[in-house]
């Protein structure tokens, strides 16, 4: 599997680390549910919203869209928003 | 029909025509005393426990595909009880002693073969863990011994003892540990159930739930609506995906594991053999394959095959081990899709729905526990209480606190 990082281009899947499903993104507030956003996971059959850490690339946190049955994944965005 | 000797003897001589299914087809009926959802040994066990220690009648199993197509029949089918913390000890340390006495349970030959199970230490400091390790199992009652350097190589001579990169220090033997032939532990269970008037229905997908006032009342499936007052979740690896059809979030990430099969060899691995150095097991079937596996791909996947990548760590992994297996061809792989908890433990447990239970999240370990897992499940459907020997696979460990991290990497996903 090859993923398309915004910076780097396409590269090798063992250059990136899965780091969760991009709904960790949404931290709750204080006082709020943090057991279900730690623990409950976006985990479906299908397209997955999700974060890469291009971690022996560039050191982005990248966010895309894989489908985990098929694995086609969209090029990846930096998920702080563009750069 | 009683299995015995006489028996594939007499049907020998008559051209075995007294050879009958092994379960019926049967259809589903509008209601039941109890569904299982999952058609795996899990869920197979359950069903023949409700029957067998409950005496429950009308018990229905519910599979999406066949019997024997899931992860009852994608694994490396290894059983032991190695475990250290409390709650998992007590509970596999049970599975091993059912396995035991499982095939004459059954009647059915599982070709149980507890020909001992060596995992490898690599430092010191491996080597007191394991020792630590060891010291736990003995306290439960299971056995184990912590072998030297020329201990383990009177064993297994075939390694290589003399690498620099990971030394191998010696091994914790467990001699009671093994293999199982995972397909006919489908068949077994099946077939017992089958002969206790459970409804074993094949092609039959739940789509749906049917709950009223926070109470389930039966399932719409592919083949009609199902009405029972308690239903039971088994579909490791796809329990997300269900739970979700019930409008449940589980603390599950579902990824694939894979396993490698060579052609049939000469029998010389006697043992089922674990690497301390990385996530690497092995062992050699009664056919002659070796069988052996990996860690996960690391990134959730449905797909029910592996990633490259891991196939050739594996490989390396093999071939640091044991360069003497270097020319055996690999026949086949596979991958099978693994519910991972956070903390690596599994759930057998309530849901917040009354008369809907859930187990699941069985990550590496599964088929080792499916008698205990069925006879537990069945004990929690039938009875609303949680068996003593699964009263800590809580679905609601992860807010109380009350994990059970038996590899102490910390109970976050991301870290196992």
């Amino acid at each position: 599997m090859r993923l398309i990082c915004p910076l780097c281009g396409a590269r090798d899947r063992r250059e990136f680390t899965w780091m969760g499903a991009a709904s960790l993104l949404a931290r709750p507030p204080p006082g709020g549910d943090f057991v279900a956003w730690l623990h409950e996971r976006d985990n479906p059959a299908g397209p997955l919203d999700e974060l890469w850490l291009h971690e022996a690339g560039c050191g982005a946190l990248l966010r895309g869209r894989r489908d985990t049955r098929s694995h086609d994944c969209a090029p990846l965005q930096l998920a702080g928003g563009s750069a | 029909m009683r299995y015995s000797g006489f028996r594939v003897l007499a049907e020998g001589l008559r051209g075995g025509k007294g050879w009958q299914p092994f379960w019926r087809k049967a259809a589903p009926a509008a209601e039941y005393d109890a569904i299982v959802i999952g058609g795996g040994g899990h869920g197979l066990a359950t069903a023949y426990y409700l029957a067998r220690e409950h005496g429950l009648s009308r018990v229905a199993v519910l599979e999406r595909g066949w019997i024997g197509g899931g992860n009852v029949g994608r694994n490396t089918t290894i059983v032991r009880a190695t475990y250290m913390l409390p709650g998992n000890q007590e509970f596999y340390s049970a599975a091993l002693k059912m396995w035991q006495t499982l095939a004459q349970d059954l009647n059915f030959n599982l070709m149980y073969s507890p020909r001992g199970l060596l995992m490898l230490f690599h430092s010191d400091g491996q080597r007191d863990a394991f020792a630590r390790r060891g010291n736990a199992m003995l306290l439960q009652g299971d056995d184990a011994q912590l072998l030297d350097r020329a201990g383990l190589r009177a064993l297994v001579p075939y390694l290589d003892y003399d690498q620099t990169r990971f030394a191998v220090h010696g091994a914790l033997y467990h001699p009671r540990g093994g293999t199982v032939r995972h397909d006919a532990v489908a068949w077994a269970y099946a077939r017992a159930a089958d002969a206790r008037g459970v409804d074993i229905i094949e092609n039959c997908e739940v789509t749906g739930f049917d709950i009223a006032q926070g109470r389930v009342g039966g399932v719409q499936t592919t083949r009609g609506a199902i009405r029972a007052g308690r239903v039971g979740m088994v579909v490791a690896g796809r329990s997300s995906e269900l739970a979700a059809r019930a409008g449940l979030r589980l603390p599950v990430e579902s990824h694939v594991l894979q396993a490698f099969v060579t052609e049939g060899l000469k029998p010389f691995m006697h043992q089922v053999i674990s690497y301390g150095m990385g996530h690497f097991y092995i062992s050699q079937s009664d056919k002659g394959g070796l069988v052996f596996g990996g860690d996960i791909d690391f990134y959730p996947s449905y797909a029910q095959r592996g990633g490259l990548p891991r196939a050739e760590q594996v490989m390396q992994a093999a071939m640091t081990l044991m360069p003497a297996i270097g020319r055996a061809r690999v026949l086949r792989s596979w991958g099978g899709i693994m519910d991972m908890t956070p903390d690596g433990s599994p759930v057998i447990d309530h849901t917040p729905i009354d008369g809907l239970f859930v187990n699941a999240g069985w990550n590496y370990g599964g088929f080792k526990a499916t008698p205990a897992s069925g006879l537990c499940m069945a004990h929690l459907m039938a009875t609303g209480q949680p068996h003593p020997l699964a009263a800590r696979f809580r679905l609601d460990r992860f807010a109380s606190g009350a994990v059970i991290d038996e590899e102490g990497t910390g109970a976050t996903h991301h870290l196992h």
